[in-house]
């Protein structure tokens, strides 16, 4: 009996040290965010902590772009992130719940460009694309009624006799924002005119697409059980997996880092990451992060990132944004 | 007379020789569904195992071959032309020590910053004199973190510099899918990672036998890594699994059986305590990311407890095990016999202490199984982890239950997720093993224990 309370006794009073010790500071910088942002952040922090040993290495967390600047504007204080990734810039209605949460030092930094590419598998016919052909094979409305196509090869002759199916990001990554905005308006406007609606515009045919909320690992899944389908993925990604994957031409232009660096690629996004100015000074090391981030060596030509297949942000632009950033310029 | 009893006898024998045709009958009857129930069983006790087979030697046939990783064997130079750095700091009299401290830090990062890839490449240059591979081509099939391996055997001994060590660094990720095979060896070189140079040098050096196949030992080792995925590791996840383990042990243990004991010995029949004991039953059932919403709302919301830290991940775990716990004890504690709590009763012991002398002792193989297993269950546990930031990308080694932590479920799912599937699907597959190894080591533990309070009985 004696020692059954023993050990009641001693897991009461730990879970008072927990308690008391979980008040006590927090030091090491925590990042949430666009799983896009995630393989880059996740290299810098590890490399950040390679180089500042006076400093933890920067714990990175995914959840998309949405999911990120949510836990971003939850308040201000040591169980909120510090940093959230995103691959589309800030929304006005999230500026909104951050200043109501308390979150109104908000620093935007811009560090650079992701091409997003549409691949599918090797053993399948390759494919020359434009907006136009993607939005005449999952655009829900066609010049005349409802679009019923079923294969690529009766949109264009150019295409293979492949069944249209595409694997396309939901709603809750920042990537589906660019595909709409790079590729269905303009596709739908090639179609319906220039002053189609946009809300007509964005209805898709739901029994074509499959909208991955999960990572491309899961969208590489279902272009292996549904051999016919069209996935949209980074350009990162699509380079580490080329062995399995091809990709196809936009506008007959192939997505490399140079088309998309010069622009030529139609299909391509800034990445950003937000700052949490109330935390700059409490959370250690934040500064030297961002500025870490922004040095030529890691952001740079033929710097780590580049390496893992970012286009980095020209030189002017990156000063531009950190001189931003220390001026303590809001998103807003 | 006699002629009756005759034919009465024979009509008996009859009766007789019909009951025993049908019982005959009916025998074949039993023994054919016998027969048929036996198969029927039998098939399914198969079908089970031959899955449960299936089942771990795909996990065993995929994960295997990432126990051993390619290294590469050779020497370093550390010339002083490239590793030209001062003496490192030491405290001076008079300097306060957070100054000192701040100069050595200082004296670190100047180190780092030295140009440890070129050491590298010379090493690796010296295997092939004559070929004139590119510099980029020769890093390429390097671990990009041996630059640190390099380094730290620079801080740890600066008498270092100038000397040729042997040293042992591991290959990139792409030269080991190459010489591994795991990547076709046959597609033409858009299709490839590694440069063609780069890939000729790989097979060059692995035929000379510089670059071969070692256990890799640092999976157990090293912390996870993105820059450098070869040598990314599970120790950090090991270790927040760890410190999770010993919060749920240390809380829903002594919890569990306490309410338990309390429920079944002491509670006086009524309302509350059916009450309680209804909701125990029924939390039991719920799905564990509903305690990942809870954990999210209460721990980290209201309590304010550290995003991704064991801390969190240890208390939902621990609501989600108590019920378990309870469960099995208050049935060991049922399965005591009326006879044992009379004779206790009857020889003058109060009610408490014929709890604790006499029905207790008796449930402890019952109440450490039950514990065992529900710790088994939590360390396996993933989707409420998920809720609470422990998937995140964390590169330090836990050194309290506040830091932050993912745990070994959540490293599967992390490098499920890792876009450079050749190499880390059959890693994903390495961790399964871990993992499994680990549950089948504390199953067996709660075997082992439970015989042996057996035997003590």
């Amino acid at each position: 009996m004696k020692s059954t309370l023993y050990v009641s006794a001693v897991a009461f009073g730990l879970a008072g040290v927990f308690a008391a010790s979980a008040a006590e500071a927090r030091d090491t910088i925590q990042i949430a965010g666009s799983s896009t942002v995630l393989p880059f952040a996740s290299i810098v922090a590890e490399e950040f902590g390679n180089f500042f040993p006076e400093f933890n290495t920067p714990v990175v967390g995914s959840g998309g772009s949405g999911g990120g600047l949510r836990q971003f504007c939850e308040g201000v204080g040591e169980n909120t992130i510090d940093i959230a990734n995103s691959s589309r810039q800030i929304r006005e209605a999230e500026i909104e719940v951050c200043n109501r949460n308390g979150v109104s030092d908000i620093r935007e930094v811009m560090f650079g460009y992701d091409g997003i590419v549409f691949a599918t598998r090797t053993d399948r016919g390759s494919f020359e694309l434009t907006p136009e052909d993607v939005y005449r094979a999952i655009g829900a409305h066609g010049e005349d009624g409802p679009n019923t196509a079923t294969n690529w090869n009766e949109i264009s002759e150019n295409h293979p006799d492949q069944r249209i199916m595409m694997a396309i990001p939901a709603s809750n990554h920042g990537t589906r924002e660019v595909f709409e905005e790079a590729v269905v308006l303009p596709g739908c406007q090639a179609v319906h005119g220039e002053d189609a609606e946009d809300e007509m515009c964005l209805e898709l045919r739901q029994d074509v697409i499959i909208e991955i909320v999960g990572d491309y690992t899961e969208t590489l899944a279902r272009l292996n059980a549904d051999n016919d389908a069209m996935g949209v993925f980074g350009l990162s990604f699509f380079d580490q997996n080329r062995d399995t994957l091809q990709v196809a031409t936009v506008n007959g232009v192939e997505p490399t880092l140079e088309t998309i660096a010069q622009g030529e690629y139609p299909v391509s996004r800034p990445l950003y990451f937000y700052v949490k100015g109330e935390h700059i000074g409490v959370i250690p090391g934040i500064e030297e992060y961002v500025e870490f981030f922004m040095s030529e060596g890691v952001n740079g030509p033929g710097g780590v990132l580049e390496a893992a297949g970012l286009i980095p942000a020209p030189r002017e632009e990156i000063e531009a944004n950190l001189e931003e950033f220390r001026s303590g310029g809001a998103a807003n | 007379m006699a002629e009756i009893d005759k034919s009465g006898q024979s009509a008996m024998i009859d009766q007789a020789d019909e009951r025993r045709h049908i019982i005959r009958q009916g025998l074949g009857r039993r023994r054919r569904n016998e027969a048929i129930f036996r198969s029927l069983g039998l098939a399914a006790a198969l079908s089970a195992f031959g899955f449960v087979v299936v089942l771990f030697g795909n996990i065993v046939a995929s994960g295997l071959p990432a126990f051993w990783q390619v290294n590469i064997e050779t020497e370093v130079t550390f010339d002083p032309e490239v590793v030209n750095i001062e003496e490192r700091p030491v405290l001076q009299p008079g300097q306060s020590v957070a100054e000192y401290r701040r100069e050595d830090l200082a004296w670190q990062r100047r180190v780092s910053l030295a140009n440890w890839n070129a050491l590298i490449e010379a090493a690796i240059r010296q295997h092939a004199p004559d070929s004139d591979v590119d510099t980029r081509s020769i890093l390429s099939i390097v671990d990009p973190n041996a630059r640190f391996v390099l380094r730290d055997m620079v801080i740890e001994n600066p008498g270092i510099v100038g000397e040729t060590v042997p040293i042992r660094l591991l290959g990139s990720a792409n030269a080991d899918n190459w010489i591994k095979g795991t990547i076709d060896r046959s597609l033409p070189d858009h299709r490839q990672q590694l440069s063609p140079e780069a890939r000729a040098l790989a097979d060059a050096l692995h035929e000379e036998g510089v670059m071969r196949m070692r256990f890799a030992s640092h999976l157990f080792t090293n912390v996870d890594s993105r820059v450098a995925p070869a040598s990314a590791g599970l120790a950090g996840a090991f270790m927040g699994s760890l410190y999770m383990m010993l919060i749920v042990i240390v809380l829903a243990v002594p919890i569990g059986v306490a309410s338990a004991i309390y429920l079944e010995e002491f509670a006086p029949q009524n309302r509350l305590t059916d009450l309680i004991e209804v909701n125990i039953n029924n939390l039991a059932a719920v799905p564990s990311i509903v305690f990942g919403l809870l954990g999210a709302a209460v721990f980290i919301n209201v309590f304010g407890l550290p995003l991704s830290a064991p801390l969190a991940g240890g208390l939902v775990l621990t609501l989600m095990t108590l019920p378990t716990i309870i469960i099995a004890t208050r049935s060991s504690l049922r399965a005591v016999p009326p006879s044992l709590r009379q004779a206790a009763l009857g020889l003058g012991a109060s009610h408490t202490q014929m709890v604790f002398h006499h029905v207790l002792p008796v449930t402890y193989p019952g109440i450490l199984t039950a514990s065992i297993l529900g710790v088994a269950q939590a360390l396996g546990e993933t989707a409420p982890l998920l809720l609470i930031g422990m998937n995140a990308f964390v590169a330090n080694i836990p050194t309290s239950p506040l830091d932050q932590s993912t745990a070994l479920p959540v490293q599967i799912f992390l490098w499920q997720g890792n876009e450079n599937r050749n190499f880390f699907e059959p890693r994903t597959f390495a961790t399964i093993i871990v993992l499994l190894g680990l549950m089948l080591s504390l199953n067996a533990l709660a075997i082992y224990l439970r015989s042996r309070f057996e035997k003590r009985k």
